[in-house]
């Protein structure tokens, strides 16, 4: 039985869809509303209050903080200033993707490590011999997504206008209602957003200023169904969906390695020894084998498709997460589509897919299957830039 | 003050930076050409134009919803990328005097609810219909989504077209043919009898068969009307609205801006003063400011009317056509009032804020009120108790409006542009026009008066003076069957070619017709390019 979250009593009874499912334990809401329509919409155009409390939570106190989650991850945090969150991911021995999360530096000697999965044991392996404390603060804070292009005004009128200057990627503690909260300017939309976390005890007065200051901005609480969509259009990968964690997977053929989940960026390779670096150096110097893009369906074709049965085209409301396989033109398969969505908002059906690095450029041709009155054919689609969405106001 | 264009050749002209004529520029910008588009007025969008007519409150200043344009349009000029954002409407909502209310909701079943509360029959026959509808809407769009066919030619590609189309009618069943040929020509209210008893929900219904066109919800011929606007797509949803970002001027500047990025250059206060003619060619345009721009292909997206008897007048027309441009029907019907409010607008029926007015709400309790409001209308009389179409976009578009302000939107009919005084004593009666429709909402939302800060009134009359829609008709001429497909603008003409050569029409006033679709710019634009016209 999931537990609640410590907003669980504001989002219950919002929650007039009953529509529910389990997130690492918890309760989380799927939408507030029998579809999650309005909550994507305002995400895209107002504001969404996502409920992310789940995530799990570290807290590295002490001198040696950075330095043991430089060896952990696959970046070098000695280099990261107070105020200044970074994304990331951590790797096995064999330099197999764990999980992927963000780091905070919140103060000299604190950082805060986020995650999909339980972080503390996997911290422990390696911890001996350094000055630091980790802390399992998962269940400590509440956290909540603020995201959309509205999401500044809101948490200026909840915070103060220090907001204002919080830059992409930064963190500042602030205080809301006069309850201290962390907030930094992430989340998982691809949008102007925040994250705002707060002592669990605390977490619902936060939440009722924070919609009370959105309340003439029409913010929306928001669902996982929603963020779903947006993720896909942000062209985030998904931790269990798109890819899954190495210490978990049956096959070795399941696990992936950064340079094949799109994350190659986040790696700083060259440097002192960390987590599954020989083996992430073999494979720079060997060449990936797969690697994470973008998909655009052909629409024309889609719709042609469909005709041949009769029936108008027919796009899914939500995000879709059971695989379909990928072929090149030749009817060779080369991959698979991990996830996908309609993008209201594009107008397009998108997927992120993993292929054979010979099929990853730009604009590479394949064909992706799809299901149409119960029979299996396929259509073209094409190889895109990833995020396929990237509104200017997400840095800005 | 107008600018000057930056260069002294080009392809094409396009006059009038409507949605239309900036889809036209787009695609022959994107195929290439070198295009110049000429628009009149300050701002670009015509129709589909937003204004902020008061400070920190932008209206969608003509139209207010959109649902009919292509979604090819949007994907082939990448128009999410040029700003577009389209949001769904989420409801309908229908107060009525007696305090009750009716609310359709996207939600089917929440809808059949509702509608049993004054008919279990009608509820039940809602997913009939809906798929009826559906059905023919897949229909219309093969139609929408081409060039009109031309009965008239021998050619075989024309052949094929018109047999195809046969075809595709002879595979659906007979019961949905049948209903296709009654659709053309019934009345709104007869149509939905064929399903619907129930006044309170076939009166909210049939307006749609009303928009844009002097006839009443009883008149022949308005169930065509109705499909018109039935046909639009959301995201393969048929029959959906939604609201444009920051208005629907949104549309026409994510236009622009693919226009733009394409190449072509966009110059506003720009009016074309008449279309140069030369031995049966067009050369070029006059500006009102008495620049000449030349171009060996004009394309002109502005009504039929003022595009052949004004921009280039009768000397240039054989009579025959002169004379069908003249029969060709625009006599508008409809008005505009746009109010910034300081609050939310309290329904006595259903108070507070909530989904229900994440929509449309109409003022149309009955089929009888409409009846009623269009003989008025008959006898050269704005209604007085009118129909009005509402909506308050800054409920889901906040951007709109400063917040926990709103700014709320009428579209009003009857308001005949020939009232009896003669159009041109519109302004005189604005103010008289604006109170009845403020006080008939007053009706329903009675603190309305006190919470506005600002209002604008639109008549037909502001319409032809300051948009350029000739006898203020919203979709460049009547969506009556004698005007569509192979007819519109003119028998022989609905090819978006003139008689004149090298001049070209490309909006409202062509094939598919009015509304926010980009179809006409579109297919004009494909045409051209296909018969290598420039
Ligand atoms: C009040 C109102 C409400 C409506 N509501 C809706 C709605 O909710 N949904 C919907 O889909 N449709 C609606 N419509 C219809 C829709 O807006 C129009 O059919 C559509 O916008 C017309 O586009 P267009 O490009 O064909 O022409 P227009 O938008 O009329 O563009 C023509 C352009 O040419 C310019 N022009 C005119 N003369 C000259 C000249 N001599 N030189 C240069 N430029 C010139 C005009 O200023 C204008 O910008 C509404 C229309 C009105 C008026």
């Amino acid at each position: 039985m999931p537990v609640p979250t410590p907003f669980h009593p504001r989002t219950s009874g919002l929650c007039g869809s009953l529509l529910w499912k389990e997130w690492s334990g918890y309760y989380a809401v799927r939408s507030y509303d029998t579809c999650h329509e309005r909550e994507y919409y305002a995400l895209r155009h107002a504001a969404g209050l996502i409920d992310v409390s789940p995530l799990f939570k570290a807290d590295l106190y002490g001198p040696d903080a950075a330095a043991l989650l430089s060896l952990v991850t696959v970046r070098n945090l000695r280099k990261l200033r107070v105020g200044r969150v970074t994304y990331l991911c951590w790797c096995d021995d064999d330099g197999k993707v764990v999980d992927d999360g963000t780091v905070t530096r919140i103060g000299e000697q604190h950082y805060r490590l986020t995650g999909n999965g339980p972080l503390c044991g996997w911290l422990a392996r390696y911890s001996d011999g350094f000055d630091v404390n980790v802390e399992d603060t998962s269940d400590a804070y509440g956290a909540l997504a603020l995201q959309g292009p509205l999401a500044r005004a809101i948490l200026v009128a909840a915070a103060g206008p220090e907001i204002e200057q919080l830059r992409f990627f930064r963190g500042r503690e602030s205080a809301i209602g006069g309850i201290p909260v962390l907030i930094t300017r992430t989340g998982y939309t691809g949008d102007l957003g925040y994250e705002i976390w707060v002592e669990r005890d605390r977490a619902v007065e936060v939440w009722d200023r924070v919609m009370g200051a959105g309340r003439p901005y029409r913010i929306q609480p928001a669902g996982l169904d929603a963020m779903d969509v947006t993720r896909i259009e942000a062209g985030f990968v998904l931790c269990g969906v798109d890819y899954f964690p190495a210490h978990h997977c049956m096959l070795d053929s399941r696990k992936s390695s950064p340079y094949e989940i799109g994350l190659g960026w986040a790696v700083n390779l060259d440097r002192e020894p960390f987590v599954g670096q020989r083996a992430l150096r073999e494979e720079v110097a060997r060449g990936a084998v797969w690697e994470l893009v973008g998909i655009e369906y052909d629409w024309d074709e889609y719709e042609a498709l469909h005709a041949e049965y009769g029936l108008p085209p027919q796009v899914t409301s939500g995000a879709w997460r059971d695989a379909v396989p990928l072929y090149d033109t030749r009817g060779r398969q080369i991959g698979q589509a991990t996830s996908g969505a309609w993008s209201p908002l594009l107008k397009k059906n998108l997927a992120l897919a993993t292929v054979r690095t010979g099929h990853a450029a730009p604009g590479t041709r394949v064909r992706v299957e799809v299901t149409v009155e119960y029979e299996r054919r396929n259509v073209g689609a094409t190889v895109v830039k990833t995020p396929f969405f990237d509104p200017a106001r997400k840095k800005a | 003050m107008s600018e000057h264009p930056h260069s002294s050749h080009y392809d094409a002209i396009v006059i009038g930076g409507g949605h239309n004529g900036l889809t036209a520029a787009a695609y022959l910008a994107k195929a290439g050409r070198k295009v110049l588009v000429l628009e009149r007025r300050h701002v670009l969008g015509g129709a589909a134009v937003s204004e902020e007519l008061y400070p920190g409150f932008t209206f969608s200043v003509c139209s207010y919803v959109v649902s009919l344009l292509r979604p090819h349009i949007i994907r082939e000029l990448e128009l999410a990328r040029h700003g577009l954002e389209i949001i769904p409407l989420e409801a309908s909502f229908l107060p009525l005097p007696n305090g009750d209310s009716l609310t359709r909701w996207s939600d089917p079943e929440r809808t059949r609810r509702e509608v049993a509360r004054f008919s279990r029959h009608d509820s039940e026959r809602l997913p009939e219909f809906s798929l009826a509808m559906t059905k023919l809407c897949w229909l219309a769009k093969r139609i929408i989504d081409e060039p009109a066919p031309d009965p008239a030619s021998l050619a075989p590609r024309e052949l094929l077209k018109l047999l195809r189309l046969g075809r595709t009618m002879k595979d659906d069943p007979t019961d949905l043919r049948w209903l296709n040929f009654k659709l053309l020509t019934m009345s709104a209210v007869d149509f939905l009898d064929l399903w619907f008893e129930s006044d309170v929900l076939k009166a909210p219904m049939s307006v749609s068969g009303i928009i844009g066109t002097f006839l009443g919800v009883r008149s022949p011929g308005t169930a065509y009307v109705l499909l018109h606007h039935y046909m639009g797509e959301i995201d393969g949803a048929f029959r959906a609205w939604g609201f444009s970002k920051g208005g629907t001027g949104g549309i026409s500047l994510a236009i622009a801006n693919a226009a733009r990025a394409h190449g072509a250059e966009i110059l506003e206060q720009s009016g074309v003063e008449r279309v140069l003619v030369h031995g049966g060619k067009a050369n070029g345009v006059v500006l009102e400011n008495g620049d000449t721009v030349r171009a060996s292909t004009v394309i002109s997206s502005v009504d039929p009317n003022r595009t052949f008897l004004r921009l280039v007048g009768e000397e240039h027309l054989e009579d025959e056509f002169a004379a069908q441009i003249r029969r060709y029907r625009l006599r508008g019907s409809s008005g505009k009032v746009n109010l910034a409010l300081d609050r939310l607008p309290e329904f006595s029926c259903r108070p507070g804020d909530g989904p229900h007015l994440h929509g449309d709400i109409a003022i149309a309790p009955s089929i009888d009120y409409l009846e009623r409001a269009y003989d008025e209308a008959k006898y050269g009389d704005f209604s007085e108790r009118p129909y009005i179409n509402v909506v308050i976009p800054s409920l889901v578009d906040p951007t709109v409006a400063p917040p926990g302000k709103h700014v709320m939107s009428c579209f009003v009919q009857y308001a005949p542009y020939d009232i009896k005084e003669g159009p041109e004593h519109w302004p005189e009666r604005r103010e008289a026009f604006g109170d009845a429709v403020v006080d008939t909402l007053a009706e329903y939302i009675p603190g309305l008066r006190e919470s506005i800060l600002y209002r604008q009134v639109l008549t037909p009359w502001d319409l032809e003076q300051e948009f350029g829609l000739t006898e203020g008709n919203i979709f460049h001429g009547e969506l009556s069957l004698d005007q569509l497909l192979f007819l519109r603008p003119a028998a022989g003409w609905a090819r978006y070619r003139t008689p004149i050569e090298g001049l070209w029409v490309c909006g409202s006033g062509t094939h598919p017709g009015g509304g926010i679709m980009g179809a006409p710019g579109e297919l004009a634009a494909k045409t051209m390019l296909q018969s290598r016209a420039l």
